[in-house]
């Protein structure tokens, strides 16, 4: 099983490891490594593990801030919600799985994130998914889509969280190469959040879970590499199988198991299995393990300690227990049904060794195994400034209201309803706004709170400009989770990009990063958690920067929550920010003139702040009914969306003699439509106007269309089918 | 009132159950677990939403043949209120304790939203704080919820009056586009021979409290809850 293999330069290469890294090796164990180390090599030290791309640029973020209990660098993010409790949150991508296999792909990206969460002894109360799609014609698209969405709801909903928001988007930029990234977030008690560091010499290491398998052999590494032709089909057998019922039983075990106060450290078997987690477990506590792998649980016979130490087999952890609890933990096991083995044990040597079958297969320096993976200043080139859009060329439509319904019925605006309804939502019974407002809350039975949480990322915006799509990004989420009423807390960022090792990539990899962290300070958002994805390109094709932002905010009274739906007839309708002007990147040109052009809109963060702070303090005083953000579309299609929600119609005043188009459709940022009774929305005029926060007053709610002065008049019947039909349409439409 | 809720490995609106019984009766049922094979007495056995185990050979199969299922048949047939949500139908189903199947949605995927049920009868101890002909709201979330049964059957059933809930639009009618998982007769829910036996698809303990969207599953808790108290 463990006979000698020969290391060649060709084995090295497919092992993805380039020959200045494989010197690095022997010059760090002094010799050549055995085939097992060297699989345990190029598991640890691909991108996807070691960040070793990202790590310089990763460090100007700011994850630190007042109620930040862990930043960057466990299994996720912990963030102090008050009253003892902690909110842990995490996103990660699953694209190459998902691209190749979109069910399994997905559905194992949902068990992925749902374990980083639970091994920090969160339950899970919440899950999101933001998905990127190629062009709607493309002939794989649609089988994508219904693979992956059926994979994420099969996945959440067996195991039980509702998957309360998330996006969706078409551009063919992700033709060859879709995006899957799933967020999920737990609650923990404050004092009881679990982590990987060790402690304690001669400890029992134990294997919990289901059984280790031939599958995901490999799968880091090939998150790691951009796809060719042909790859796609020859790799999936790489792609992991996920059992959303093992994994539930792995949380109630895990959870009853943390509760008894046997577990010392845990670690979830991700990306590179038995070996990351292990390693982990070591370095962080500055222990040596020692694996016995005849005692690892198998699904087949004959194994080699190669496949053991890279398998990917899902729903699989790694504990380091308190051997006086040893049986309690077994019993706790054997209750739920699942595996326990002890494999090994933790030793003073700070070295990784592994046994098998008599022989040491593997005798590795374990802190340098992380801590000395290169990490690469690439060479980058700075994006070239985007040329502002020439607004001469951009036309009126010759009929506004035809407009708006193509706008609100084109496939990036039209209602992700047929995708939300395959997730269930609902379970555990908590959740306050469903699906399609800006951002979803669930309440937290036993207090007065509320979590909202969503997803955020303008890819045409970071294409032009991926510094100001960074600083988008960031500021889309904090003012989703401003608009239900929420104080934004912390983001989780997901970084999906290019070959890091082309210039211009790692140039708008810089730039993105620099964009997030510069609005993540500006508006007391740091970042906690998070996951890069590097080389979704195929055939030297890369994907638009991605840096997709999950939001987490809190709502100290859930009952003050916001929503974007019209409440009654005859209120007033307020804009709290200034009026739109910017075209640049925006919907109406993309989606109705088939123009990417121009700079995005600038975020001007002061504004972002103050005019955000506003509003939220409107909402918790109670004094508007109905809240949104402008954002895709601009104040038109927040109207519109507005009016659909709440099943009421809008009359609007055109408020500009000019500039008509950029008043409807600009999507300058900082801005809110909001709406009150008539009797207070000049008070509400008047705070603004003391604090120095542009507001207007554009209409009143009410009948069956949408109208504007010498504009449009759109019954809402026609609005609201060319926004739920297009989809569903489609999906049904034979490929 | 003493209630339980019977608790499957993969059982996850147990917790649902749970605290809507709590909110209606003021008292925390106790929760059963799968491998037990005796009940205390009890008023009420919940069989709760989820997939008991993994349901990935047919819904409620497994579950139908676990060691509870003995003893729940047993207070079922000795009288006790027996309640069957979503996986809970699946498996009274299974068990043989109503009659029919549930099979893959006719839209074939799964599906989670609000529906509109008309409760069909009042005569039962589920259904009798509800006005026959009432018309309310409460979620589904599923996957094979589409209930068959034979023709005999389901004569029986509506000769008996033991149709309990219809799928129906806003207004109260049956229509194919209300009928939201193509079940024969838009049949959401169904009554044992002894009336003490109820199985449906939606799921009323999400829709107790107005943070949840609506309160028409409310009536539902209250008649059988107030009933055993009675």
């Amino acid at each position: 099983m463990n006979a000698p293999v020969a290391i060649t330069p060709a084995l090295v290469a497919e092992h993805g490891l380039k020959p200045d890294e494989y010197q690095r090796i022997l010059k760090l164990i002094g010799r050549e490594p055995t085939i097992t180390e060297l699989g345990i090599f190029s598991a640890m030290w691909n991108e996807h593990c070691s960040y070793k791309s990202s790590k310089r640029w990763l460090r100007t973020l700011p994850t630190k801030g007042a109620r930040v209990i862990y930043g960057p660098g466990e299994n996720a993010g912990a963030v102090d919600i008050g009253d003892g409790q902690a909110v842990i949150f995490k996103m990660e991508s699953h694209n190459h799985p998902s691209f190749i296999e979109p069910y399994q792909g997905a559905a194992t990206g949902v068990g992925g994130i749902l374990r980083d969460v639970f091994t920090m002894g969160a339950r899970p109360i919440a899950a999101m998914n933001a998905l990127f799609f190629g062009a709607p014609e493309h002939p794989k698209t649609r089988h994508l889509v219904s693979g992956v969405v059926g994979g994420v709801g099969g996945y959440g909903n067996s195991f039980g969280v509702p998957t309360v928001a998330g996006s969706v988007l078409f551009d063919r930029r992700y033709n060859g190469n879709i995006l899957v990234n799933a967020f999920a977030a737990g609650i923990a008690d404050k004092n009881a959040i679990f982590t990987s560091q060790a402690e304690g010499v001669g400890r029992p290491v134990v294997y919990l879970g289901s059984k280790t398998g031939r599958d995901g052999i490999h799968g880091a590494t090939m998150a790691s590499a951009a796809f060719g032709g042909a790859d796609a089909e020859e790799k999936r057998p790489t792609v992991q199988v996920g059992d959303p019922f093992s994994e539930k039983l792995l949380l109630e075990a895990c959870l009853e198991l943390m509760a008894s106060g046997a577990v010392i450290a845990i670690q979830d078997m991700g990306a590179a299995g038995l070996t990351s987690s292990a390693v982990e477990m070591g370095a962080k506590g500055d222990l040596g393990i020692l694996l016995e792998l005849d005692r690892v649980p198998t699904r087949e016979t004959g194994m080699t300690a190669y496949e053991m130490m890279l398998s990917e087999s899902q729903e699989r952890m790694l504990m380091v227990l308190d051997p006086a609890r040893e049986k309690d933990a077994e019993a706790i096991f054997r209750k739920w049904g699942l595996d326990f083995a002890v494999i090994g044990r933790t030793t003073d040597d700070l070295r990784f060794r592994l046994v098998h079958q008599g022989v040491e297969v593997a005798n590795l320096p374990i802190k340098e195994l992380g801590d000395q993976a290169p990490e690469y200043d690439r060479p980058r080139t700075e994006p070239v400034a985007p040329v502002p859009l020439d607004r001469a060329s951009v036309p009126e439509p010759a009929d506004y209201g035809e407009a708006l319904v193509r706008l609100i019925g084109s496939p990036n605006m039209s209602s992700r309803r047929y995708v939300w309804e395959q997730y269930d939502h609902l379970v555990q019974g908590n959740t306050m706004q469903r699906p399609g407002g800006d951002a979803a809350v669930v309440r937290l039975p036993g207090t007065a709170k509320a979590l909202a949480f969503t997803t955020d990322v303008t890819p045409r915006y970071c294409a032009a400009d991926p510094f100001e799509g960074g600083k988008q990004a960031v500021a889309e989420a904090w003012r989703n989770l401003t608009a239900v009423g929420a104080l934004p807390l912390a983001v989780t960022d997901n970084l999906n990009f290019g070959n890091p090792e082309r210039p211009d990539v790692m140039g708008q990899f810089a730039a993105a990063i620099l964009g997030i962290g510069e609005a993540s300070r500006a508006l007391d958002f740091p970042v906690v958690s998070g996951n890069v994805s590097l080389y979704n390109e195929t055939n030297g094709a890369s994907i638009p920067p991605t840096p997709t932002i999950g939001g987490v905010g809190l709502l100290p009274d859930a009952t003050a929550m916001a929503t974007i739906a019209f409440k009654a007839e005859g209120e007033a309708i307020l804009v709290i920010g200034k009026a739109g002007t910017h075209l640049g990147r925006s919907a109406y040109l993309m989606e109705l003139l088939g123009r990417d052009e121009g700079a995005p809109p600038p975020v001007d963060l002061r504004a972002e702040k103050a005019n955000g702070d506003f509003v939220r303090t409107l909402i918790s005083d109670r004094r508007i009914t109905a809240c949104h953000d402008v954002s895709d579309g601009g104040l038109a299609i927040a109207l519109v969306e507005m009016a659909l929600a709440g099943g009421m119609g809008v009359a609007i005043n055109l408020a500009t003699s000019g500039d008509r188009l950029g008043w409807l459709f600009g999507e300058d940022q900082a801005r809110y439509v909001v709406t009150a009774p008539q009797e207070s929305a000049a008070a509400i005029t008047t705070a603004a106007a003391a604090a120095g926060i542009p507001v207007s007053v554009i209409g009143r709610t009410g009948g069956a269309e949408l109208t504007c002065t010498g504009t449009f008049a759109v019954p809402l019947a026609k609005l609201r089918s060319a926004h739920e039909n297009w989809f569903p349409d489609y999906m049904a439409r034979p490929a | 009132m003493k209630s339980a809720v019977v608790v499957f490995p993969g059982s996850n609106r147990d917790g649902d159950m749970l605290a809507a019984i709590e909110l209606i009766s003021g008292q925390r049922p106790i929760s059963v677990w799968h491998a037990e094979t005796s009940l205390p007495k009890l008023d009420l056995i919940v069989l709760p939403g989820g997939f008991a185990y993994g349901d990935y050979l047919r819904t409620g199969a497994i579950a139908a043949r676990s060691p509870v299922m003995r003893a729940v048949a047993g207070a079922a047939a000795a009288g006790v209120a027996v309640l069957g949500v979503c996986n809970g139908f699946q498996i009274l189903c299974e068990a043989g304790l109503l009659p029919g199947v549930l099979m893959r949605n006719s839209r074939l995927s799964f599906i989670c939203r609000d529906v509109n049920l008309r409760v069909e009868t009042s005569d039962s101890t589920f259904t009798r704080a509800y006005r026959k002909g009432e018309v309310f709201a409460t979620p589904v979330a599923h996957g094979e919820g589409n209930y068959r049964a034979d023709d005999e059957t389901l004569k029986r059933l509506k000769g008996e009056d033991r149709v309990a809930f219809r799928y129906v639009d806003e207004q109260g009618r049956t229509t194919e586009a209300a009928n939201v998982n193509g079940s024969v007769d838009s049949i959401a829910g169904i009554l044992s021979e002894k009336r003490n036996v109820l199985g449906l698809m939606p799921h009323p303990e999400n829709a107790v409290e107005p943070a949840q969207g609506g309160i028409g599953g409310r009536k539902l808790f209250e008649g059988i809850l107030g009933k055993v108290l009675a």
